[in-house]
């Protein structure tokens, strides 16, 4: 099954809801409790920083018994340097999004921890493009 | 320790989540940031947060974390009581600090941490 969503980057009291619903499809396919809470988490960090930091984009789920291909493309500003954005600790988050309780520069390195397989390409002025693939049954959570 | 005793032990309120009162409790994860609540790995965990945001309860529900506890007395808007009922969570406020609410848990038995290992 395919799963698509529009995340806003302006309504951010929307944002993690994409997450959400692909978390309950999981668990309705009778996908294993661990893989469905990494999935969760690495979804729910993309699509977060699509909202905050991309201005918005678009999320896609590609879902069967095996595994799980989530890709989230947004046209924001990019990421110049990305060896530095994924090092742990490392945010551009202003205070805005510090009070809502993101910028603790741990979002990118908890993706790649929970994926099984994780691609990111990202180009200043271009936007980003995020791959986040989990096997079903193959790895305790991390 | 249950839900029962959290609540007891921090003289909080329950918001929403009765059914949840005699759940047992074995860890605790006191964070503002929710990318350090989203490293955090145990089960059966209370999330203790000053952050009232509608994310709290969408990591909390990400996490398959069923019991929050709001500190430092913060009052909750009444829909994000309702997206925690509606996941069936449970709602705990107190008035202690962060400081003071962790420390009150731990004394009373909660000691497991989930963090996993700092390499
Ligand atoms: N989709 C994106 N578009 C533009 N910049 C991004 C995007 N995703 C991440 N970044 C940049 O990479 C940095 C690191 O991202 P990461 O998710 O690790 O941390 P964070 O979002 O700042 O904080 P946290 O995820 O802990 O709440 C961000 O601060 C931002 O500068
Ligand atoms: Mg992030």
């Amino acid at each position: 099954m395919i799963l698509r969503y529009e995340v806003s980057g302006e309504d951010l009291s929307l944002a993690g809801r994409a997450s959400a619903e692909v978390k309950r499809a999981m668990g309705r396919l009778g996908v294993e409790p661990a893989d469905v809470k990494r999935t969760a988490v690495a979804m729910y960090e993309a699509e977060i920083n699509m909202a905050i930091h991309g201005g918005g984009g678009l999320a896609e789920a590609e879902l069967n018994s095996e595994k799980i291909v989530i890709t989230m493309e947004d046209e924001g500003p990019g990421i110049s340097d990305l060896n530095l954005a994924m090092q742990e600790g490392y945010s551009t988050a202003s205070e805005r999004i510090r009070e809502m309780g993101f910028g603790a520069g741990m979002g990118l390195p908890n993706i790649k921890r929970n994926a099984d397989e994780f691609f990111i390409d990202s180009s200043p002025g271009k936007g980003t493009k995020l791959k986040i693939t989990v096997y079903f049954g193959k790895k305790e959570a991390v | 320790m249950t839900v029962r005793d959290i609540v007891k032990t921090l003289d909080g309120v329950l918001l929403t989540g009765e059914d949840l009162l005699d759940v047992d409790i074995e860890a605790a994860c006191g964070a503002d940031l929710m990318s350090d609540v989203m490293a955090f790995v145990k089960e059966n965990v209370v999330l203790l947060t000053g952050l009232v945001n509608p994310q709290s309860i969408r990591t909390a529900d990400l996490m398959d974390i069923k019991v929050l506890v709001f500190v430092r007395g913060k009052v909750l808007p009444k829909d994000m009581i309702a997206e925690a009922e509606r996941n069936s969570m449970a709602i705990i406020t107190t008035k202690y600090s962060m400081f003071l609410a962790c420390g009150k848990l731990y004394e009373a038995g909660i000691k497991g941490g989930g963090i996993r290992e700092i390499c």
